[in-house]
């Protein structure tokens, strides 16, 4: 109630906790429905994977699990500057918390580069689903798979690139917007009194890393290494 | 109440929210829950007669037993946007959209939705989903049926599955939004005193209703996704040449859109619930269960998708759980009915519009759902589906009973919105004309179906043509009934007699403020200390004007 008359209040909440745990509800709803977005991708994940084990092990191997993990301990890291970008918001540090949220920028814009060099790599060597996929002798040896399996290696590009692709689009998303919020901190936007648009960023932030951290594994350690 | 106010004619209040700014601008950037309800209002009803355009064509093909007036293709199309425009953009956004975006701030007592901005974000995803899927519509059209099975849409079709797809991912997401600021509003922004059993049950159906949206349609945005990923990219999901599975598609598909089913018809029960206690002048009857179905309904929504599958090939198995589960469905929704009619037991019942429009609600709903029990059950629906029994039974459900809720709504809550009373001679005959109309559309297609017309064909042998011109005569008679009220609504906003601030009178926050209210809804913070629906005690005075 102390911050009644703030400027950060908007007109139709009676004071500044109604306001932030109403966003805070609000992100979180938001977070259930992304859960279910991705849920369909692996949902189909999953069923795919249980039709088509020995393929989709095969498959994994092509993807490099050196980068994978590397992209891992990057992600986790961009969470940690992420976490201290909201507790140095809290404190009310304005210019601490702007290059904790650079810094989280320039993680997931390695992470980002990472996924290009990766992708390439899949498009170089015909991996990609659709007409330019191998043909199946070169599939079958290249993959080490039967020339008959080859539509189900498709198969599981198809959700390589479908879930990567998801998860990279929500952090292309995510990086503008930590770039508003670090401009408007270094201005001094934010105080510890209000300072719910860092912690929400920070919110959907952690989920993205997330569902790397289910992805990671899913999908480049089928099987033995 | 009624010597006070009888002593002077009613007034406009000098400023209220309809006045408070003029100008293209004021209307489409604005954050005021209740004009953005009006802007649905507009754009819901332009989707509602462009889609009603599309009924009116199939049903004049099928007067005749050949297909003479139009190829098949076209008749593809036809039905396809019949299916989309309807589903899509009137039947899922028109209830939240419009009455639940007018009144659920006004009836928990706050002055807007928890975030006005995104309710705005809400409209425009809604507008742009609404330009791609007319741009498809009229650069050629879409002809894999409003379900989009796969693998014709994705490697079969020549038509404009993709552009279609993304017009119903922003709908989508226009949907999720929508959810998403009812729950948090519902939770955070009650007047106090209001505790959850005092909430109208039109709340209680909107909370419900905001789940499903919330858990059921970011599902069908990622299959629209896959689809679009499959046809555009030659990505192999549904494809069975590469051991995807098209039957895979169904399952995703029918997880939103069983739901999507309960997105239309919760809001619709909240509506009647209202109209009903209002019109019989009683609490009403067993108002726990009544809010508990809701939620119960959403719940059991998510288990039946696969009643939509039974001649997949579906293990037998599955089918007996999916079948089982289905039929558990019928509890909550007769919990409402019986509560509803329990409520009418011993109430002063008054027949202005509204009540005319819920008691026949409840009629079509009763028809509606029990067919719906005949297509739970295996072996009959194995008899009829893909038959004109499904087409009557979901017009029964989507139609019969979720359109008269929207109308009686509309017209209990219009002297709220506009300030102005619709003429009332007109309206009870208009709804009468729909009922009418109504049950001679689609009754006769029970028959058809059961007697094996299938659906989605422009020609049928001859001894189904006297149904089917009983069923294109009764669709005539129903656009009349629907067209009636469009022009007696307009002709009231400017010559309507005005309206008290609460006309009929009845319980609820939204009648203890001006008609038409002011932006900020009440010039008090309101406080409540009575119970829900107390219509034992004389009606009061607007208190919080």
């Amino acid at each position: 109630m102390s911050n009644a008359h703030s400027s950060a209040l908007r007109h139709h909440f009676a004071n500044l906790d109604q306001q932030k745990d109403s966003s805070v509800l609000g992100m979180w709803t938001f977070i259930v429905q992304e859960i279910l977005f991705f849920g369909g991708l692996f949902l189909v994940y999953t069923i795919y994977r249980h039709e088509y084990f020995d393929v989709f092990e095969a498959c994994s191997h092509h993807l490099d699990w050196k980068l994978g993990a590397a992209n891992t301990v990057v992600l986790i890291f961009s969470s940690l500057t992420m976490a201290m970008g909201v507790h140095a918001a809290a404190l009310g540090q304005k210019k601490a918390t702007a290059a904790w949220l650079v810094l989280t920028i320039v993680l997931g814009s390695i992470f980002l580069g990472v996924k290009v060099v990766e992708y390439t790599e899949k498009f170089e060597h015909h991996l990609v689903p659709g007409p330019h996929f191998l043909p199946p002798e070169e599939a079958a040896h290249e993959l080490k798979i039967q020339p008959s399996q080859t539509g189900q290696a498709q198969l599981y590009f198809s959700l390589y690139f479908a879930m990567t692709g998801l998860h990279a689009i929500h952090m292309i998303i995510g990086i503008p917007i930590i770039l508003y919020l670090a401009w408007r901190s270094w201005h001094g936007a934010y105080t510890p009194a209000y300072h719910t648009p860092v912690e929400l960023t920070g919110l959907y932030w952690h989920f993205v890393d997330i569902v790397w951290i289910f992805l990671f594994p899913l999908l480049y350690l089928i099987g033995h290494h | 109440m009624s010597a006070v106010v009888a002593a002077r004619e009613p007034q406009l209040p000098k400023e209220h929210y309809l006045n408070a700014d003029y100008g293209v601008r004021s209307w489409l950037f604005t954050i005021d829950h209740k004009r953005i309800a009006l802007l649905y209002l507009a754009s819901v009803t332009f989707m509602f007669f462009l889609g009603g355009m599309y009924a009116a064509a199939i049903r004049l093909e099928l007067v005749t037993p050949p297909g003479d007036m139009f190829s098949s293709e076209t008749y593809n199309k036809l039905f396809t946007g019949h299916g989309v425009l309807m589903v899509f953009f009137f039947l899922i956004p028109t209830i939240p959209g419009v009455l639940g975006n007018f009144l659920i701030p006004l009836m928990i007592g706050a002055k807007d939705l928890a975030f006005p901005r995104i309710n705005l974000l809400s409209w425009y995803c809604y507008m742009a989903g609404a330009g791609f899927v007319l741009y498809a519509l009229v650069e050629g059209g879409l002809d894999t049926g409003w379900t989009f099975y796969t693998p014709y849409s994705t490697s079969f079709s020549n038509t404009n599955v993709i552009l279609a797809g993304v017009g119903i991912f922003f709908a989508g997401f226009s949907s999720i939004l929508t959810g998403l600021n009812f729950i948090v509003t519902i939770h955070k922004m009650r007047a106090p005193g209001l505790t959850w059993f005092r909430l109208p049950l039109f709340v209680w159906a909107h909370y419900a209703t905001s789940l499903i949206q919330i858990l059921g349609t970011p599902v069908i945005a990622v299959t629209i996704l896959l689809v679009a990923l499959e046809r555009g990219f030659h990505f192999g999901f549904f494809d069975p040449a590469r051991g995807g599975d098209p039957i895979l598609f169904q399952h995703l598909f029918w997880f939103y859109s069983h739901p999507a089913v309960y997105i239309m018809i919760l809001p619709a029960m909240g509506v009647i619930s209202e109209l009903v206690a209002c019109f019989s002048r009683k609490k009403i009857f067993g108002y726990g269960f009544v809010a508990g179905s809701s939620l119960a309904i959403a719940v059991l929504g998510f288990l039946v998708w696969a009643h939509h599958m039974f001649v997949s090939g579906l293990s037998v198995y599955a089918s007996l759980i999916f079948s089982a589960i289905s039929f558990l469905v019928a509890i909550p929704s007769a919990i409402k009915v019986f509560n509803w009619t329990a409520t009418l037991y011993r109430g002063s019942v008054s027949w202005q519009t509204p009540m005319l429009y819920a008691v026949g609600f409840i009629g079509l709903f009763v028809i509606g759902g029990l067919t719906g029990l005949f297509l739970a059950a295996l072996g009959l629906d194995v008899h009829v589906t893909d038959t004109y029994f499904i087409v009557a039974h979901f017009h029964y459900v989507m139609v019969g009973s979720v359109v008269m809720a929207y109308m009686g709504g509309l017209h209990f809550w219009w002297p709220k919105i506009t300030g102005r009373h619709y003429p009332e001679w007109w309206a009870r005959v208009s709804a009468v004309i729909i009922f009418v109309g109504f049950n001679l559309t689609f009754f006769p297609q029970f028959i058809l179906g059961y007697l094996g017309m299938p659906r989605r064909y422009h020609y049928y042998p001859d001894e189904f043509q006297v149904l089917n011109v009983m069923s294109s005569a009764g669709a005539s008679i129903l656009a009349v009934g629907y067209m009636i009220p469009m022009v007696y609504f307009a002709w009231s906003m400017r010559y309507g007699r005005i309206a008290t601030a609460n006309p009929w009178p009845a319980t609820g926050l939204e009648w203890q403020t001006a008609s038409p209210p002011p932006t900020e809804n009440f010039a008090v913070t309101p406080t409540v200390d009575e119970e829900v629906y107390d219509y034992t005690r004389p009606p009061k005075e607007p208190t919080f004007v």
